[in-house]
Parts: structure tokens; sequence; C-alpha cells
């Protein structure tokens, strides 16, 4: 059964300027699925997300949603199309309330009792957040921006949901918690792409992984075999997970 | 002391009068330095303009210095169509002069922005000449109520007008900000730009928006002030602009609440001073206020710790 994805790099090459950060990227996004890319600092993770969002220099290759190939296009009809993010440092509003940057996550709907309701939904699925409803956006712990950060980009009803590195900042029990939340959100049904350093994380709750290397895709495999793979121990798993990264809130 | 005492509440309101007028100009200031980040320094040349249009306006509608309909209309007329010129004219500024430089260093962008100061100076300077251009206000105000009694205090009805109209426009503006969805992209957009597309924010409506908004105010208080000193030429956006940028520094660029503050300090320290030191030195206030702010608290007093836009 051949299903059309979500999403499809095809021998994408991605610039800086004269810089290339990409080099030949090939992968899909099935509906339904969780993906992680995986890798390293500087290995072209955001860069890939950026190219998804129009938001960064494409030179060869092509980028489809839902089979519409949608590079060169404005970032705010890709938005349009069905693409949100919870971007690197989640980009909370910080002179907003919770509950603005929330509205704003459903910015392009203009169904507004039907928001009202998804709002509340949130607030169940978050309940620190309900509390917080009239403070400002820079007032959050980094595990609440990351929640709200969630919840703006759930309004907009995505059919991808786009995740830059969920795991930064956070100390390892928020960790556990966001990857809680991460997995949750995909069993009901929300298509997922993530990126992230952490993999033996990421791929304890993705379907399948891709792993970046200077900007060139060197590995695909399903979450268990990247898991069980030797390179994949040696490289990225190795039992040291705790030397990570130590940036604290 | 007497005197003092006396002259205070007078002077209280001169101040808020004058400070509502730096209020709407600093509007402008903070509004697009919190979206591109640079100062507009053709923003009071666009107050010139709306100066202009409020005594063309004014000019079109009177017959030997009489004004030929309801005076209360032919001063909504000057305002609003005064609105309308400015705001068209800070639209074409930013389409044609700053919106292809959105992505160059910013020194282009002041550079550019001073060009078109020049630029819309020297346009009014060959069509109007140098020579002030006088509103005939005595029509528009009649003697009979052009000096209102308020206990120790005396208002003239322009003073009046000044003050309702731009507490009436700061008040409109803070309730679009606020809580319209428009209102909210504008701070959404101000404070994280690319997060702002990222949620599908057409970003270059706007600042359109913001343009139409600072501009439309700016003009507003061209004419409220022509109305005031009877008087417009093609350099007061100079001076003006001068003011309102004090007031948007003081208050803390890129806060639009501040730069409501900002102002209306700015004019009752204005206004102060002249109780006290010759009026000659009223125009010194600003630029010791502006000194003393960058030195000790260059963020201003409502703005956010400044910090360099990526
Ligand atoms: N705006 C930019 N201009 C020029 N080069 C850039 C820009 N952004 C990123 N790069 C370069 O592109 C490469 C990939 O960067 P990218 O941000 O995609 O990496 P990343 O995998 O997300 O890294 P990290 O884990 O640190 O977030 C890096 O070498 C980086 O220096
Ligand atoms: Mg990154």
């Amino acid at each position: 059964m051949e299903r059309e994805p979500v999403l499809k790099f095809e021998h994408i090459d991605a610039y800086y300027g004269s810089i290339q950060v990409l080099y030949d990227i090939n992968f899909e996004v099935y509906p339904g699925e969780l993906v992680c890319l995986l890798g390293g600092n500087a290995s072209g993770k955001s860069t890939t997300l950026k190219t998804i969002l129009g938001a960064c220099k494409v030179k060869n290759g092509s980028v489809f949603l839902k089979g519409k190939r949608i590079n060169g296009r404005p970032t705010k009809e890709i938005i349009a199309m069905g693409v949100a993010i919870v971007p690197e440092n989640r980009r909370i509003f910080p002179r907003m309330t919770v509950l603005e940057n929330l509205e704003l996550g459903a910015y392009l709907r203009s169904d507004r009792e039907q928001v009202k309701r998804e709002i509340d939904n949130i607030f169940d699925l978050f309940p620190i957040l309900r509390k917080r409803a009239n403070q400002m956006g820079a007032t959050l712990s980094g595990g609440e921006q990351q929640m709200l950060a969630m919840g703006r980009a759930l309004l907009s009803r995505p059919e991808i949901l786009l995740m830059d590195e969920p795991s930064m900042g956070l100390s390892p029990m928020l960790v556990d918690q966001q990857f809680e939340i991460i997995q949750e959100v995909h069993r009901r049904g929300t298509t997922i792409f993530m990126v992230e350093q952490n993999a033996s994380m990421a791929l304890s709750i993705a379907d399948r992984g891709y792993v970046l290397q200077t900007g060139e895709i060197v590995l695909h495999d399903t979450a268990r075999a990247l898991l069980e793979n030797e390179m994949m121990k040696e490289a990225y798993l190795g039992g040291r997970d705790d030397e990570d990264e130590e940036d604290e809130i | 002391m007497d005197l003092l005492l006396k002259e205070l509440p007078q002077q209280l309101v001169n101040g808020l009068t004058l400070g509502g007028v730096y209020a709407l100009i600093a509007i402008g200031y903070t509004m697009v330095y919190g979206i591109l980040g640079m100062l507009n320094f053709a923003h009071g040349e666009i107050y010139m303009i709306g100066g202009f249009t409020g005594w063309w306006v004014l000019h079109l509608l009177s017959r030997n210095h009489q004004v030929v309909m309801n005076a209360a209309v032919v001063i909504a007329l000057m305002i609003v169509i005064a609105m309308g010129v400015s705001a068209f004219v800070g639209v074409l500024t930013e389409r044609f002069a700053y919106r292809p430089l959105r992505n160059a260093p910013r020194i282009n962008l002041l550079l550019s922005a001073l060009g078109v100061s020049i630029f819309l100076q020297n346009l009014v300077l060959n069509y109007q000449g140098a020579k002030a251009r006088v509103f005939y206000v005595h029509s528009l105000i009649p003697e009979s109520v052009r000096l209102i009694h308020l206990g120790p205090v005396v208002i003239t009805l322009t003073r009046l007008i000044v003050i309702a109209v731009t507490f009436l426009l700061m008040a409109l503006l803070s309730i679009m900000i606020k809580r319209t969805k428009a209102g909210k992209a504008m701070r959404a957009t101000a404070q994280d730009l690319e997060m702002a597309t990222f949620l599908g924010i057409d970003v270059d409506r706007i600042i359109v928006l913001v343009f139409i908004i600072g501009s439309a105010l700016g003009g507003a208080a061209g004419t409220l002030v022509g109305l005031l000193f009877t008087q417009v030429d093609y350099y007061v956006g100079f001076q003006a602009g001068l003011k309102g940028f004090t007031a948007a520094v003081l208050g803390g660029i890129g806060s639009i609440p501040g730069a409501m503050l900002g102002g209306i300090i700015l004019g009752l320290a204005e206004s102060l001073a002249v109780t006290f030191l010759p009026a000659a030195y009223k125009d010194v206030v600003a630029f010791v206020i502006l000194v003393i702010i960058l030195i000790v608290k260059p963020s201003g007093l409502l703005g956010e710790k400044i910090q360099e836009k990526v």
C-alpha cells in the first residue's frame, strides 16, 4: 500500500548565502508517524526545518507537502497548508500573556468558538498553563515554556508538527516529562517530525529515524533497528548520555 | 511663591496639551523602532505634512478667513484628512525607501530615512515656499467660547480640543493594540519577527499597518499643533521630531505606553520649566532630559533592556 507522505524531501541542497549546509537530503514522513532526525551540533538539523518553512535558500531539489511542491513559496502560505513548529529555544513571546501566546497559535483560524474550546483542551493537557494564563511568557520556567510552545503549535491544528530539540535546556526530569507529552500528542493522531541530539530519548518514542552528519543523511531505519545499530551505539547512544549538555535555565 | 501657585495649574494644563502632542509623535517613532529596529528620521516630516494638510483643508473651507461650514466639522475634517495624507506618505516611504533595504545593514536604513526626510522637506519647500502658512482660527473658535474658566485655570477652547483629541487617539490605540487580533499580531511581530512569520502572520502587512498608524498619529499631531500655534512651515518637523524622539527614548524606545508617558512628562517638564526659567530655556529642557536618560537609564522608563536586535 503506497500512502502519500505528508512531508517529503527530494535531493535537497540548501545554502546560507554561498555556503552549502545540506547535501542531497532525502526523507519522508507518512501520516500518523513520529519521525526523528538525529545529529550533533551544527549538523544541519535546524536548517532542515527552516527549509520546510521556506526560511532558507534551496538550490536543488524539492520539498513536498501532501504532494505539493512548496519550496520557493512564502512562509505564511506554507504555514497555512498545515505546518506548525515548536522552534529551538521555544521562542515564546515574552511580553504577551500565556493566553495571548496560545491565541496567536490559532492566528490563521477564524472559528473562534472552536479555538476557545481547544485552548481549554490545552489547559486540560497542561494544567499549570491554566494557572498561568494571564502571566507574561517571560515569567514561565523552561518546562512551562516548552508546554506553551507545544500548545501554541497544536492550536493551528497542523497536518505536521515540527519540533526542534525539545529536550534542549531542560533538566533530565523535565526531558522525561517532555517526551511523555510528545508521545501523548502523537498518540492522539498528530504527525510529528522531530529534530534531536538526544538520540536514545528520541528513538525511544519515534517510529523511524534519520541520522544527519555534516549535512548528509548517513543512516535511516526504524527506531528499534537504530537503537541496535552498532554505529549508532558508538557515535550517538554511547552510555554517557548525561554528558549531553549542561545548560539549565 | 504666591505667583507660582497661581501659575501652576495653568502650566499643568499647558504641559498636558504639549505632552499629548509629543506623545502622539513619539508613538510613531517607537512603533517603527519596535518592529524594524530603526529610527525613522522622516517621521518629523510626516508630522509637518500633517500640519500642512490641516492648513490646506482649513484654507479650502474658508472664504476671506471665515469658515464656510460648521466649525466642529471643519476641525474634524482637518484632523481626519491630515491623518489620511500622512498615513499615505508614511506607507509610500515604507514601500519605496525602507522595504527594499529590509535585509541591508541598519546604517543603510538610517541613511535612507535621512534621505526621505530631506526629500520631503524640500518637496514642501518647493511647493509651499519658506514662508509660514497661517491658520486663521478665529472663525473656527468664536470669541464667546474662546476662553473657558475652570476655577483658577483658564483654558482656551483650542487647548481643550487638543487635549481631548490626543487622549482619545491614545485610548483608541491602546485598545486596538491590547484587544484586537491585528494589535496582538503587531506586538508579536515586534517581539519576535521570525516567530511571528512561523505562525502565519503576514509581517509585511503588519509593518504597513504600523506605518499607517504611526504616521496618522503624527499627522494628527501636526494639525493639532497648527491649531494651537496657528502656523506651519516646511521646517517644523525638525523640532517636533526631536521632541517626539526624546519622548520615545524617555519612555523607553519600543514601548507604546512608554511613548505616551514620555510625551506627557516631557510636555509637563517644559511647561513647568518656563514657570521657573526664562521662556527661552524651554527647548533646552528636552535635550537635557535626553542626555540624562541616555546616561542614567538608556532603556527608558518603561522600556525593556536594550538588546541588539538579531
Ligand atoms: N543564518 C546562518 N547563516 C550562515 N550559516 C548558518 C546560519 N545558520 C546556521 N548556519 C550554519 O549551518 C550549519 C548547520 O546549522 P544548523 O543550525 O542547521 O545546525 P543544527 O544541527 O541545528 O545545530 P544545533 O544542534 O547547534 O542546533 C552550521 O555550520 C551553522 O554554522
Ligand atoms: Mg539547531
